[in-house]
C-alpha cells in the first residue's frame, strides 16, 4: 500500500511530461526534417524556374495574340535571316522570304539590319530530331532487346557474363562527346558501304556478284547519327529490357517448356509479349536522351543549316540515310553559341527549347499510350 | 500407348541408381524405382525430401536450374535414357507432360491456354483446335464451367479452375505420361474431388505420377506409393500394402502422422 503511494508521488503530476520542452532527440529530428524539406523545396524551385522561364519566353515565340494564335511560320519554315527595318514610319521584323516579297510588292529596295538565324522557323530541326530519335530508338531497341534476351535467358553465369555486364555498365558512364568521336571515327569516316556499282575507295568486290564493299565512311549523315545515338542509349535499353524480362514469372517459361516449346518459342510467346510494355516504358528515358544530346550528333549527323528537307532532292532511296540533318539541340547550340547574341536570337533559343520540350514530352506520352494498349492486349 | 490385351505391364519409367545434386548439396540418393504403364504412382514424404526434384528430373525440367546436375545413374522413359546428350528435350516433354505445384496458366484466353501446345507445333486449323479445346476441357472436368467464356483470360478463373485448366493444357499435347506436382495443394475439397475423379478417368490413357502431401489422396488415387525421406526412396509398394502393412518403420511413422 505504502509502496504504491510513493510510486504515485514520483510520477509527474500532469500527464507523462508530454508538455515539457522537447527532448534533444526531438529537436534533432525536427532540424533534420527541415533540412530534407528545404532540400526538396530548393529542387522544386529550380525546376519551376527552369520550366517557367522556357515556357514563358518560349511561348512568346511559339504563340501569338492574333489568329491563328500559333506562330505558323516558326513551326513550318526553315531558319532564315531576320530583317529589321523601318518603312514609312512603321517598324517591321521580317524573315528573309517575307522581306523579299515585301520589297517586290512595293518595288523598293530597303536597307535593313540583318540578324542571322533569327527569322523563319525550325521545321527542318523538328523533322531531323524526329528522324534521329525514331532511327536511333529502332536500332537501340532491336540490338538492346536481342542482347538482353541473350544475357538473361541464354547465357550461363560466369566470368564472361560478368565481364559483359561490366562493360555495358561502363558504357553507360561514357560521356556523350566520346560517343560523338567514336561515331566520327567509325561511322562518318569508316562506315562500311555496300554498293552495286564501284565507288571511290571500295576495298573489294564479292566477285562474281556485282556487289562492292569498302569502309568508305557514311559522311555526316542520318545513319551515322542514328547509330551513334543508339550506341549511347544501348546500356539504358539493355538494362531496362533485362529487368523487364526478369520480372516475368519463371512459371510461364516452365509451363511453356513443359508443353514442348523450345526455349526460343517460350520466350517469343510467353516472355517477350509480357515484357514489352516494361521495356518500352523504361526506354522512354532513352528517348529523352537521344532527342536531347548534342555532342554525339555534332560530328556525325547535324548540319547547322540545310535548305532542303530530308525527303527533298533525293536521287535514290538510300540517299535518304546518307544526308545530314538539322536537329533541335544542335540548333539551340548554334543560335546560342555560334552567332552574335541579341534580343532576336534569344527569341529563337527559347522558342526552340520550348518546342523541343513539347516534342520530348509528346514522344514519352506516345510510348506510355503504346504501353497501356499493350498491357490491355496482354492482361495479366 | 495403352494396349487392350492383358499383357504384363512394362515399366514405362525406370529410375536406376540415380543421384542428383543442387550445386554441392545432394538432393537425391541412389533412387531405384519403376513406374508402370497406366498406373498411378504417388510420391509421398515430408517437405524437402526431394519429391518435386525427382518428378522434375523425369521431364528434364531441372535443366533450367543453373546449379542442378546428375551425379550417377540414369532415368529411362520407354527404354531410352533421357539424359543421353542426343535426346531432344522438346520431344521428351511432349511425351511427358507436367502439371506444376503452383498453377500457372498463361495470361491468355482459356481457349489459347488449352491449345498452346498445339499452336507451337504449327497446328492452326480452327476445327482441329476447337475439337481439342472441347475434348481437353471435358477431360479436365472444366468444360461445363467455362464453355461460355472461352475467350476470357485464364487468370480470371478460380484457383481450382486454373489448376484444371493447366491439366487440360497438358492433355492437349497428348502425352503418354503425366507428372503432377501437388495438383490439389491449393484446392478446396470439392475441386480436389474433381481432380481426383479426373485422375481416375485419365488412368486408362495415361501413366500418372503424382506428388501429394495428402495421405488419403494417395490412398484414393494411386496404385503404387513411394515414400521418400531426406532424398532417399525408403519404400515403394502397392498402395494398399504401404498403408495397411508398411515394412519400414519410418514409413509407418510418417503415414500414421507421427512425423513429417
Ligand atoms: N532450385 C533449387 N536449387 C537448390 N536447391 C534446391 C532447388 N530446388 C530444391 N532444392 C532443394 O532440394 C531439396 C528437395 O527439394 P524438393 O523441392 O524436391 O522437395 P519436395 O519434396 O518437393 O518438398 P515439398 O513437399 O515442400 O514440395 C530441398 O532441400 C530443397 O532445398
Ligand atoms: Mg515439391
Amino acid at each position: 500500500m505504502s509502496a504504491t503511494a510513493t510510486l504515485r508521488k514520483e510520477r509527474p503530476v500532469e500527464g507523462l511530461g508530454f508538455h515539457k520542452k522537447p527532448s534533444k532527440a526531438k529537436s534533432t529530428e525536427r532540424a533534420v526534417f527541415w533540412l530534407f524539406r528545404l532540400g526538396t523545396y530548393f529542387i522544386l524551385l529550380c525546376a519551376s524556374v527552369i520550366f517557367l522561364t522556357i515556357i514563358f519566353k518560349g511561348s512568346q515565340t511559339v504563340f501569338q495574340s492574333s489568329f491563328p494564335f500559333v506562330n505558323v511560320e516558326f513551326l513550318t519554315e526553315a531558319p532564315q535571316t531576320l530583317h529589321v527595318f523601318e518603312y514609312e514610319g512603321e517598324k517591321y521584323e521580317l524573315s528573309d522570304n517575307n522581306f523579299r516579297a515585301f520589297e517586290a510588292e512595293r518595288g523598293v529596295e530597303i536597307k535593313t539590319d540583318t540578324y542571322a538565324y533569327s527569322g523563319g522557323g525550325i521545321w527542318p530541326c523538328i523533322v531531323g530530331t524526329v528522324l534521329l530519335v525514331v532511327g536511333a530508338m529502332t536500332i537501340a531497341l532491336t540490338l538492346g532487346v536481342l542482347s538482353a534476351i541473350f544475357l538473361s535467358e541464354y547465357s550461363k553465369p560466369g566470368k564472361i557474363l560478368n565481364a559483359i555486364r561490366l562493360s555495358i555498365l561502363n558504357l553507360a558512364g561514357v560521356p556523350s562527346v566520346v560517343f560523338g568521336i567514336f561515331g566520327l571515327g567509325f561511322f562518318v569516316l569508316a562506315g562500311p558501304i555496300f554498293s552495286f556499282s564501284p565507288f571511290e575507295g571500295y576495298d573489294f568486290q564479292f566477285w562474281p556478284l556485282p556487289i562492292y564493299f569498302g569502309f568508305a565512311g557514311w559522311n555526316v549523315s542520318l545513319l551515322a547519327g542514328c547509330f551513334t545515338l543508339a550506341f549511347m542509349v544501348l546500356p539504358i535499353v539493355i538494362s531496362a529490357s533485362e529487368e523487364s524480362l526478369r520480372a516475368i514469372p519463371q512459371g510461364l517459361r516452365e509451363a511453356s517448356l513443359a508443353l514442348g516449346a523450345s526455349k526460343w518459342t517460350a520466350i517469343r510467346t510467353n516472355v517477350l509479349p509480357y515484357a514489352m510494355p516494361g521495356i518500352l516504358t523504361s526506354s522512354i528515358i532513352g528517348v529523352a536522351r537521344v532527342a536531347g544530346e548534342t555532342a554525339p550528333i555534332m560530328f556525325t549527323a547535324a548540319y547547322a543549316m540545310r535548305d532542303q528537307l530530308p525527303w527533298e532532292g533525293l536521287e535514290k532511296w538510300s540517299d535518304f540515310f546518307f544526308q545530314g540533318v538539322m536537329a533541335l539541340p544542335y540548333h539551340i547550340y548554334v543560335v546560342s553559341a555560334k552567332i552574335p547574341q541579341n534580343e532576336y536570337t534569344e527569341r529563337m533559343q527559347y522558342g526552340t527549347a520550348f518546342v523541343f520540350l513539347v516534342i520530348v514530352a509528346g514522344i514519352a506520352l506516345a510510348s506510355i499510350l503504346l504501353r497501356i494498349r499493350m498491357r490491355k492486349k496482354y492482361r495479366w | 500407348m495403352a494396349n487392350d490385351k492383358p499383357e504384363p505391364k512394362r515399366p514405362l519409367i525406370r529410375v536406376s541408381d540415380f543421384d542428383f545434386y543442387y550445386g554441392e548439396k545432394q538432393a537425391l540418393f541412389d533412387i531405384n524405382m519403376d513406374m508402370k504403364e497406366n498406373e498411378v504412382t504417388a510420391f509421398i514424404g515430408p517437405s524437402g525430401c526431394g519429391k518435386s526434384t525427382l518428378l522434375r528430373c523425369i521431364n528434364r525440367m531441372n535443366d533450367l536450374v543453373e546449379v542442378a546436375r546428375i551425379g550417377r545413374g540414369k532415368i529411362e522413359v520407354n527404354g531410352a535414357d533421357i539424359y543421353d546428350p542426343r535426346v531432344d528435350t522438346i520431344e521428351l516433354r511432349k511425351r511427358v507432360g507436367m502439371v506444376f505445384q503452383k498453377s500457372n496458366p498463361f495470361p491468355k484466353s482459356i481457349y489459347e491456354n488449352v491449345i498452346y501446345g498445339l499452336r507451337i507445333q504449327g497446328i492452326n486449323k480452327k476445327p482441329v483446335l476447337d475439337e481439342a479445346v472441347e475434348r481437353c476441357l471435358k477431360g479436365a472436368a472444366l468444360w461445363d464451367e467455362v464453355k461460355d467464356r472461352l475467350d476470357t483470360s485464364g487468370l480470371s478463373l478460380s484457383g481450382g479452375q486454373q489448376q484444371r485448366l493447366c491439366i487440360a493444357r497438358a492433355l492437349a499435347v497428348e502425352p503418354d505420361i503425366l507428372l503432377m506436382d501437388e495438383p490439389c495443394s491449393a484446392l478446396d475439397p470439392v475441386a480436389t474431388a474433381k481432380v481426383e475423379e479426373l485422375i481416375h478417368s485419365l488412368k486408362n490413357d495415361y501413366t500418372i505420377v503424382i506428388v501429394t502431401h495428402n495421405m488419403q489422396q494417395a490412398a484414393r488415387v494411386s496404385d503404387k506409393t513411394a515414400f521418400f525421406y531426406l532424398g532417399k526412396l525408403i519404400e515403394m509398394a502397392k498402395t494398399d500394402e504401404i498403408f495397411m502393412s508398411p515394412k519400414n518403420e519410418q514409413t509407418e511413422a510418417y503415414i500414421s502422422g507421427r512425423f513429417g
